[in-house]
């Protein structure tokens, strides 16, 4: 059975943990002492109905305020396929959260309120999530019950939509209108909207291709395997294998590797799993890989394959999502993680900064917390990096404040891609550092 | 799911290896084909040689490579990681992980039971055994220990222990200066849990704050601590009830016995069937009774419940689970009932 991973986004107040409520419950993926606890916490805050949105909100803090604060993981599965859904939150506060549930989805689940039609918070959410490249989006215009089922607001909501879909360069996308309040075109089809013959969110759901995250990793694209080496294992008797998990491509037995960032070439003699060797490990499985040659590869090298090993570099031009209160400026000393490898960096510029309403890249100094920019940076040892469109493994990156440990930015290797507007723009002048 | 489909082994073909080291025993119910092998004794290790093959990616498939993939990050990144066992399924599940994850080594890192001193005694033979065939170190840190010594005032002879334990394992960590603690949680557990990132940070006071997790992007598990900080890594995260079974009939992982149907005196309270034993006594008014039951959940034996059941094998279990109506947590855990929030306020006390 297939697994489909997708995130719940969109503003604050529309509607997503009912949404996620409204989809389990109807499913009846509820446990009947689950239902009772949220009918009896609706009761305990005078709800006369039962608040599906409690389901998904379980924090004390969360369900004072009525809003949700971190990411839900709920799971899920109809006869049809499995789903790991991420429930996140849509308060601009709380947006490194939703980064956090958008980063290893398939699809978007975006929930947008008819009465008040896309926000900035959700087309920051949009554009996040893009940009983390999910490239499939079902939008739900919700609350269609408030609007008496108004055919033109439906029209307003997917008119906006198509044109951010066209400029975000989605591969697909659907608009479906829902009342998850009451149900309408969740699970179950209804008579509420004539006009609308399309399939439910559930339907919806169902028939999405499962992406590359339905492995959990990168994507192949035909460039070959990369193993960012975990973990060197000694073997019995002498040797040693190095572990990793495989992503880019299929890693078989017998192929040239090249060891990144050192460039020594070998071949891999065997690959090995506690169940025994492997003729080819396919992505998305932890392996343990011998080489030919005796060589001196630690934690933090990588061992490609193919004709296309990602670029070894020191200079790394990145698009990042900035989540601290502190400014991120020219200058500044950060720590990246990037695949097994850590190493201390250095800003050398910020370029840009993505104005989320007219999806353009504007020249800025600094990015505030929430921003999304485009900053170069010189990494003290040099990292093994595709382009983020072309491996989510080898291209993404995290940085981490120095002195407080906190995760404070994730990181894309290369500009944001993004139809007109974003393209035609001049290079910033006295740019050294390529797109890599 | 249908019970079925289940037991086909991930490696097309594969083998079994690692059996005599007995973390791989058979389970009954759980047919396995087992083709010839031949062997590479070196160093009393046996690295199993077989023809090789292409695994077969199913979803328990990914699981398991995405929970070696923590097991082994979270190992390379933290000075002085310790695995917590308690005994019951998720933890048999994370520990055979972990051996998958370090084999032909040992692991990289102990194993700690927090022993509230009201187990029941076939989980303690269970983790004895299991231990000793893995040759792998085992502390104990004791609850009675930190009553005697006063950590903890004494709840009573039989006062369920299952907040007590939160003292002993913070106090456990701070002795060993255990910087990463690897847990068998999973998010499909409880709403408190299912907001809990794979890598979970505590301040210095062994505290969790829902409201302050540090940003979890893709698979970059950043777990870096200051001294006197430590992570929590649940490897299982991801993991439904469904998986855990259905992966403990594929690999064919033991179990304590009390997770299969026998017949056992049990008195009912609060709507739950506790076992009797020293620390579980009838109450005035309460009936002693036989019934045939097992357990879904295994924690201290005050707050953890049993559930009827006539399931005496995984295969039976996995038929039971799929059409069962309420959770595992809700059939069998007292300690989740004292509130509405009891998880995460216990999880903010630094709770497992």
């Amino acid at each position: 059975m297939d697994l489909l991973r997708f995130a719940a986004v969109g503003s604050v107040d529309d509607g997503k943990s009912t949404l996620i409520g409204r989809l389990l419950y109807d499913t009846r993926q509820l446990f009947d002492d689950q239902v009772a606890a949220v009918e009896a916490a609706s009761a305990r805050r005078g709800i006369g109905e039962v608040d599906l949105s409690f389901i998904t909100d379980g924090l004390r803090a969360e369900r004072e305020q009525g809003i949700t604060i971190d990411v839900a993981y709920r799971y899920a599965a109809t006869p049809r396929r499995k789903f790991v859904i991420a429930d996140c939150p849509g308060h601009v506060q709380y947006t490194r959260n939703m980064a956090t549930g958008a980063s290893t989805a398939d699809l978007a689940l975006v929930v947008v309120d008819v009465v008040n039609g896309l926000r900035e918070q959700t087309r920051r959410h949009a554009c996040i999530a893009a940009l983390l490249g999910v490239s499939q989006f079902i939008v739900c215009a919700n609350k269609m019950d408030l609007v008496g089922w108004d055919q033109a607001a439906y029209r307003a909501v997917s008119g906006a939509v198509e044109e951010l879909a066209e400029r975000l360069e989605l591969a697909a996308w659907r608009v479906i209108p829902v009342s998850a309040l009451h149900g309408d075109y969740v699970v179950d089809q209804s008579d509420a909207a004539p006009w609308y013959d399309g399939p439910t969110v559930l339907e919806a759901l169902e028939d999405a291709p499962a992406g590359a995250w339905a492995s959990g990793h990168g994507t192949d694209i035909g460039g070959g395997a990369r193993l960012p080496v975990q973990w060197v294992l000694r073997r019995p008797g002498g040797g040693r294998s190095y572990a990793g998990m495989v992503n880019g491509g299929a890693l078989r037995t017998g192929e040239a590797v090249v060891v990144l960032p050192e460039g020594w070439r070998t071949t891999v003699t065997g690959i090995e799993t506690y169940d025994g060797p492997l003729d080819e490990a396919p992505v998305g499985i932890s392996v343990s890989v011998d080489l030919a040659d005796d060589l001196d590869v630690s934690r933090g090298d990588l061992l490609a394959a193919g004709t296309k090993p990602p670029s070894v570099v020191k200079d790394v031009v990145g698009t990042v999502c900035w989540f601290s209160d502190r400014p991120l400026r020219a200058g500044d000393r950060l720590r990246v993680k990037h695949t097994t490898r850590t190493t201390p960096a250095r800003v050398t510029a910020v370029r840009g900064r993505l104005d989320v309403n007219r999806l353009e890249i504007e020249p800025a100094v600094e990015l505030a917390n929430n921003d999304i920019g485009t900053v170069e940076l010189t990494t003290a040892v040099p990292l093994a990096v595709d382009p983020y469109r072309h491996d989510r493994i080898t291209g993404s990156f995290v940085l981490v404040d120095e002195g407080t440990n906190a995760t404070v930015a994730a990181g894309m290797v290369g500009e944001p891609h993004l139809a007109a507007g974003a393209a035609d723009r001049a290079p910033a002048p006295g740019t050294a550092a390529q797109p890599v | 799911m249908s019970g079925s489909q289940s037991y086909t082994a991930g490696v097309v073909d594969g083998t079994v290896p690692w059996t005599e080291r007995g973390l791989l025993k058979r389970v009954p119910g759980v047919a396995r084909r087992r083709p010839p092998r031949r062997r590479d004794r070196k160093n009393g290790l046996d690295w199993t040689v077989t023809e090789a093959k292409t695994p077969r990616m199913d979803h328990l498939t990914l699981l398991e490579s995405h929970a070696i993939f923590v097991l082994r990050e979270v190992a390379a990144e933290s000075e002085r990681p310790v695995l917590l066992f308690s005994g019951g399924k998720d933890s048999a599940v994370l520990l055979h992980l972990a051996v998958k994850a370090f084999r032909p080594g040992g692991l990289p890192f102990p194993i700690m039971h927090v022993d509230t001193g009201h187990n029941f005694p076939e989980v303690i033979k269970f983790r004895d055994e299991l231990v000793s065939r893995l040759s792998e170190r085992l502390i104990v840190a004791s609850v009675q220990e930190s009553i005697d010594r006063g950590r903890v005032p004494d709840p009573g002879p039989i006062a369920s222990r299952n907040r007590l334990q939160t003292t002993t394992l913070l106090d456990a960590i701070a002795e060993h200066s255990f910087d990463a603690c690897f847990g068998g949680a999973r998010r499909d557990e409880d709403k408190a849990r299912a907001k809990e990132r794979v890598l979970s940070f505590r301040d210095t006071f062994g505290q969790w704050d829902p409201k302050r997790q540090r940003p979890e992007l893709w698979h970059l598990y950043q777990g870096r601590v200051q001294p006197g900080e430590h992570l929590r890594a649940f490897p299982l995260s991801d993991w439904t009830e469904l998986d855990v079974w259905q992966y403990i009939a594929r690999e064919g992982i033991a179990l304590p016995d009390i997770y299969y149907a026998h017949r056992r005196p049990v008195v009912e309270r609060d709507g739950m069937l506790l076992a009797v034993c020293d620390w579980v006594t009838p109450a005035p008014g309460e009936e002693v009774r036989q019934e045939t039951v097992r357990f879904r959940t295994v924690g201290d034996a005050t707050c953890t419940g049993a559930v009827a059941s006539t399931a005496r094998n995984v295969a039976q279990i996995i038929d039971e689970i799929a059409v069962s109506r309420v959770s595992e947590r809700g059939a069998t855990r007292a300690d989740d009932k004292f509130s509405e929030t009891a998880m995460e306020d216990r999880k903010r006390e630094g709770y497992f």
